[in-house]
């Protein structure tokens, strides 16, 4: 597939990545790589590496395995070397049954997210559609949407796929924490339990309806009583997302 | 070291001479500038207040023949400066100001003295090269005290121009920290440099040089912790002030005034030490005093502020005119002009670049431009020149003019170009559009997400430590340092929020008089349902007092219905929605009330957490309760299993059910949790009602000599589902709805008593949601409360229920504390309503009984 488009030169290249080395479609173990490959510290966000990476994955499944970083698409690579290794180094601190994936009960552990009214929706959106175990990747996915915007992606390709971390999908993430049935709306239901959790219990019910209702129909353009995602993202349109659902460390 | 050696004078009166008369006009300059709009949208105040001053002098210099009125260093840092820094410490938006420490230390310290030196050194080198005239007699310690002196950017210079120009957030908490923070480096390297020179070069040793450079950190980080100590004891002193209230604002100025003096007499900077009063002093003085004192605190310190504002910049202008101490030399002049634009914008880009590594938005380019620009130079220069000893330093003329000039120029040219390259570079501007409920909501949502990611991530950068030290301080500072009402401050929001709410009743009845109309009931608005009995009774008390008893400022301010909403919603987000741990917004009113409420929000956002996970863990593992497993789970301690099964109710309730089953838990099963239905009681007395009802069951059981403590499956019957199915008075669930609103129309003026059924009947549709669990539960609590409260212990009687053991106990129960409510609750009902009362009393009490039982029957299956 892809691996005809990789230059020769690029191929020949080694990729060390976490203690992996690896040349053409070859894949060395540290004690088995010699002459000692150079140490290509950080995937610069360049296509061209990625794509010789991809060419790796499809060569090799148990490899794409074992490299746990490097989701098949490029747009949610984070790219920093160490970031990856402190990543990944997180992710093995959290994985208690060390069985290379992370459960529900895994996140609960984290003190700091028991006292967070989100808590709970925050760590299920870690986890795909029906499962209850999260690997690296998927780890990483999800950490992607909060990687900020670099001046450089903002230029870039407006027809490729969009990045994880675009505004839209950003806003997506928050809005996908609402929307429980997965109908594309935000119903009265539903924005008034995430209200439940965000406010304290001094405020009666009635009252949380009513902050509900005025909510909704401030938002609501349609008169569906619901929030549909355009209505949410007009909503939010004066609000810097870019900033406020970013973190630096995620650079 | 001659800055900090004035004494600390009586009242210079003396030496101003006709200051004070003149003084008195100054103030009204800014207010004849505020009419003419259209000049101050296009030239800045201070380039107004400078060009006035210059006109003033000139006349008084025509006149009189001589220059009056100077700018006198003793006065301008014993009497100008420290309000204007005091005002901008105060209302510094913390947050927003301890989020960018960082860039804003790197410029104010490293920025600062790059541009000393490089000015300093390059002045030097354009002598050496013979440009300078001859009679700039000067050595390269001089021109480094003149390079020192003039490369600081001026707070209140920088503050006058871009006040105007509303620049975005972060760019001005940049440039204006930078000029205030500046002042320690620039004093420092002023003081050092000016005692070198005064010592000659030549005597100058290594061991100077080091001192020059531990004074600089003594000096700066003395000022802060002068300003720290005084902080403390302003906060301290204010919390005593409960009874002196009329003179709890001087304390504020008294203490920020102390606190610059007494760095001043120590040679430390005065500067910082104001500015980190004023900072750190902010929170809790305003949650301390009350507010009326707030306001006068805001007030007086805009106000004396901007007033010297106006006298710094008229008396530079003034000054100005005084060619006596003029010395001009063109290279001098417009070398420092170059130097300083060049060294700014290069020092500038430089440290960004290096910043930018660090930070989340970097600063770009325009961003830049507007920093490098904006580094205006003001009366701190001028009052630093005028001061230098004219013996020691030869060439102080020529600095003096150059000095004026600059800040002429910086003022004039760069205040006056400011604007237009603002807008030409369109530098993104701060926008006041007033926040939605939306953004609110959503926004607080983000910072929640963040901060959850944050610690899924494990990241512990500055948030974390922000978060340490807000630990601190509420675990320590704020207890020691608020009053105990002041640090509860929950309450007093709700106070707001009820304040407003009744204001909003007024108001709307006020508009239209038709408020309980059906039509509006039928709106999903806040005001038409939380406040419908508020409004009621303020409609009710406005009819029974004269009529024209009106709030003035109601009347004033009658605004549009939504803006209200507004007003009331926003009140109440801002009172309960969970602070999250990770905020970007910095805003004043906001602020102080996060972290106290801190501990508390988390352990309520704990339990429910918890909650909500036990719940979800019990529906997916132990969806068939068994009988083994419900043997078990008692065995493991009662509390759990009616716990999870008082969750459960709670759960497939209809949410306004919600904190009435949550307090039947907390009351009757866990002691720990009191202390959350003890808050609830206060704000809520449908709450206390139920909670009572259900202790007072509860002590009779247990009078009753019950081997149970609490009320388990088996003391009621089996199955109370069937057993409440059966129920003969299950019928006349319609006619105690119908009889309550006819009880409460009582009070309600006849015209109403349309609208107040709907309401109750609205309401009761609200209650009860479609899929829900048997429904009357939920009604009872959710309508006819406060009766039912008055029926709560006599009505056994007419319950037959099948233990004997709940018998014993109503004979118990008889001289429980319930009788002796009934008294106090008297004046609701007329006496002759018992016999009425009676009838209904069998279902309301049965119907306690089982809602009191639910969580077993859950725990059952």
């Amino acid at each position: 597939m892809m691996g005809d488009a990789i230059p020769a030169k690029e191929a020949d290249h080694h990729y060390r990545i976490m203690g992996f080395c690896c040349r053409g479609s070859e894949i060395f173990t540290p004690a088995t790589c010699t002459p000692p490959p150079p140490l290509f510290g950080v995937c610069k966000g360049g296509t061209r590496r990625v794509e010789a990476l991809q060419h790796f994955l499809s060569k090799s499944v148990a490899f794409a395995e074992k490299l746990p970083f490097v989701c098949k698409d490029p747009t949610c690579l984070i790219v920093s070397h160490s970031q990856i290794t402190r990543l990944y180094s997180r992710f093995t601190s959290l994985d208690k049954g060390e069985n290379g994936t992370l459960s529900r009960e895994d996140f609960q552990r984290i003190p700091e997210l028991a006292i967070n009214p989100l808590g709970d929706r925050i760590i299920n959106a870690f986890f795909p559609e029906g499962e209850d175990q999260v690997n690296f990747r998927g780890f990483m996915r999800t950490l992607a949407h909060f990687r900020p915007i670099e001046d450089n992606e903002k230029s870039k390709d407006q027809n490729g796929p969009e990045p994880l971390n675009s505004r839209s999908n950003k806003l997506h993430f928050a809005f996908r924490l609402y929307d429980l049935d997965k109908d594309d709306k935000i119903s009265r239901d539903e924005l008034l339990q995430v209200l439940r959790m965000m406010v304290g219990v001094n405020i009666s019910d009635e009252q949380l309806g009513s902050i509900a209702d005025r909510t909704i129909q401030e938002a609501d353009q349609d008169g569906d009583s619901a929030i549909s995602f355009t209505e949410f993202v007009k909503v939010l349109e004066k609000v810097d997302v870019e900033q406020k659902m970013s973190i630096r460390f995620l650079h | 070291t001659p800055v900090p050696s004035w004494p600390v004078r009586t009242w210079p009166w003396g030496s101003w001479g006709l200051g004070p008369r003149s003084d008195a006009l100054f103030p009204v300059c800014p207010a004849v500038f505020q009419l003419s709009r259209k000049v101050t949208s296009v030239v800045p105040e201070s380039c107004l207040l400078i060009l006035l001053g210059l006109g003033l002098g000139g006349i008084v210099l025509a006149i009189a023949k001589r220059a009056e009125y100077q700018l006198e260093p003793s006065m301008f840092f014993l009497f100008l400066l420290p309000p204007i820094v005091l005002d901008s410490g105060y209302f510094m938006p913390s947050r927003l100001f301890f989020d960018n420490l960082g860039a804003i230390l790197t410029y104010a310290v490293i920025g600062t003295l790059w541009n000393s030196f490089a000015t300093g050194a390059a002045l030097w080198g354009v002598k050496q090269a013979g440009l300078m005239d001859a009679g700039v007699d000067a050595g390269l310690m001089d021109f480094l005290l003149f390079g020192s002196l003039i490369s600081a950017v001026d707070p209140v210079a920088v503050l006058a121009v871009f006040e105007e120009v509303h620049i975005n957030e972060t760019l001005f908490i940049i440039v204006f920290g930078e000029s205030l923070l500046n002042d320690a480096v620039t004093v420092v390297l002023y003081k050092v440099f000016n005692s070198f020179v005064e010592m000659g070069p030549a005597h100058v040793q290594a061991t100077d040089y080091l001192k020059g450079v531990a004074s600089f950190f003594v000096v700066s980080l003395g000022g802060a912790a002068v300003g720290l100590l005084f902080a403390f004891l302003l906060a301290l002193i204010t919390r005593f002030t409960k009874r002196v209230r009329i003179i709890e604002p001087l304390f504020v100025f008294l203490l920020a005034y102390m606190a610059y003096l007494a760095a001043e007499m120590v040679s430390l900077s005065s500067i910082l030490a104001v500015t980190f009063c004023g900072i750190c002093c902010k929170k809790y003085v305003e949650a301390n005093i009350s507010r009326k004192s707030r306001t006068t605190v805001k007030y007086t310190m805009k106000t004396l502020a901007s007033s010297s504002e106006t006298v710094i910049f008229m008396f530079l202008g003034i000054s100005a005119v005084d060619t006596s101490k003029w010395a001009w030399d063109t290279a001098l002049v417009l070398g420092t002009l170059l130097f300083i634009l060049l060294f700014r914008a290069v020092g500038v880009i430089l440290q960004t670049w290096v910043l930018n590594r660090f930070r989340l938005t970097p600063l770009d380019r325009i961003d830049q431009v507007v920093m490098s620009y904006g580094g205006l130079r003001g009366a701190v220069a001028f009052a630093l020149v005028i001061l230098l000893d004219g013996d020691k330093v030869r060439a102080k003329d020529y600095f003096v003019a150059t000095t004026i000039v600059v800040v002429f120029f910086t003022v004039l040219v760069q205040g006056l170009t400011i604007k237009p390259l603002v807008k030409w570079l369109k530098v993104k501007r701060s926008d006041h559009h007033k926040p939605t409920l939306n953004e609110e909501l959503h926004e607080h949502a983000f910072d929640h997400i963040l901060a959850a990611v944050e610690d899924v991530v494990g990241h512990h950068g500055y948030r974390y430590w922000r978060d340490r030290w807000e630990q601190f301080d509420k675990r320590y500072l704020s207890q020691l340092l608020m009053r105990k009402s002041a640090y509860r401050l929950k309450d007093e929001i709700w106070d707001v929020y009820c304040k407003l709410n009744i204001r909003d009743a007024i108001s709307f009845v006020d508009q239209g008089g038709h408020v309980l109309s059906a039509s509006r009931l039928t709106l999903p608005s806040m005001p038409s349902r939380t406040s419908m009995s508020e409004s009621s009774v303020t409609n009710l008390l406005r009819e029974s007092g004269s009529g024209a008893c009106l709030d003035l400022q109601v009347i004033d301010t009658v605004r549009s219905r939504r803006d209200k909403e507004d007003a009331v919603m926003h009140h109440v987000l801002c009172g309960s929605l969970y602070k999250p741990r990770r905020r970007y917004k910095a805003s004043y009113s906001r602020h102080f009330i996060s972290p106290s409420t801190q501990e508390r929000q988390d352990k309520e956002i704990f339990q429910q957490n918890m909650k909500r996970r036990l719940e979800t863990f019990k529906s997916t593992k132990h969806n068939v309760c068994s009988a083994k497993s419900k043997a078990r789970l008692k065995k493991d301690g009662r509390k759990k299993v009616r716990c999870v099964g008082a969750l459960t109710c709670t759960h497939r309730a209809s949410p306004s059910f919600l904190p009435a089953a949550a307090v039947l838990v907390a009351v009757d099963s866990d002691d720990e949790e009191s202390d959350s239905s003890e808050t609830e009681k206060e704000e809520d007395e449908g709450i206390v009602f139920i909670a009572r009802a259900t202790d007072a069951i509860l002590q009779g059981k247990k009078a009753s000599g019950s081997l149970d403590v609490c009320p388990s499956p088996r003391i009621i019957p089996p199955s109370p589902t069937s057993a409440e199915r059966e129920l003969p008075w299950k019928g006349d669930r319609g006619d105690l709805a119908v009889y309550i609103s006819s009880e409460t129309t009582k009070i309600v003026p006849v015209d109403m008593q349309a609208a107040w059924k709907q309401s109750i009947s609205s309401l009761e549709s609200v209650a009860s949601p479609p899929g829900a669990e048997p429904g009357p539960h939920a009604k009872t609590v959710a309508g006819p409360a406060p009766e039912e409260r008055q029926m709560m212990p006599e009505p056994r009687t007419c319950f037959q229920f099948p233990n004997p053991l709940l018998r014993s106990s109503r004979s118990q129960s008889a001289g429980s504390p319930e009788r002796t409510e009934q008294p106090e609750l008297q004046p609701l009902m007329a006496p002759d309503e018992h016999g009425r009362m009676s009838t209904s009393a069998g279902p309301s009490n049965s119907r306690w009984l089982i809602q009191f039982n639910r969580p077993a029957r859950f725990s059952d299956g």
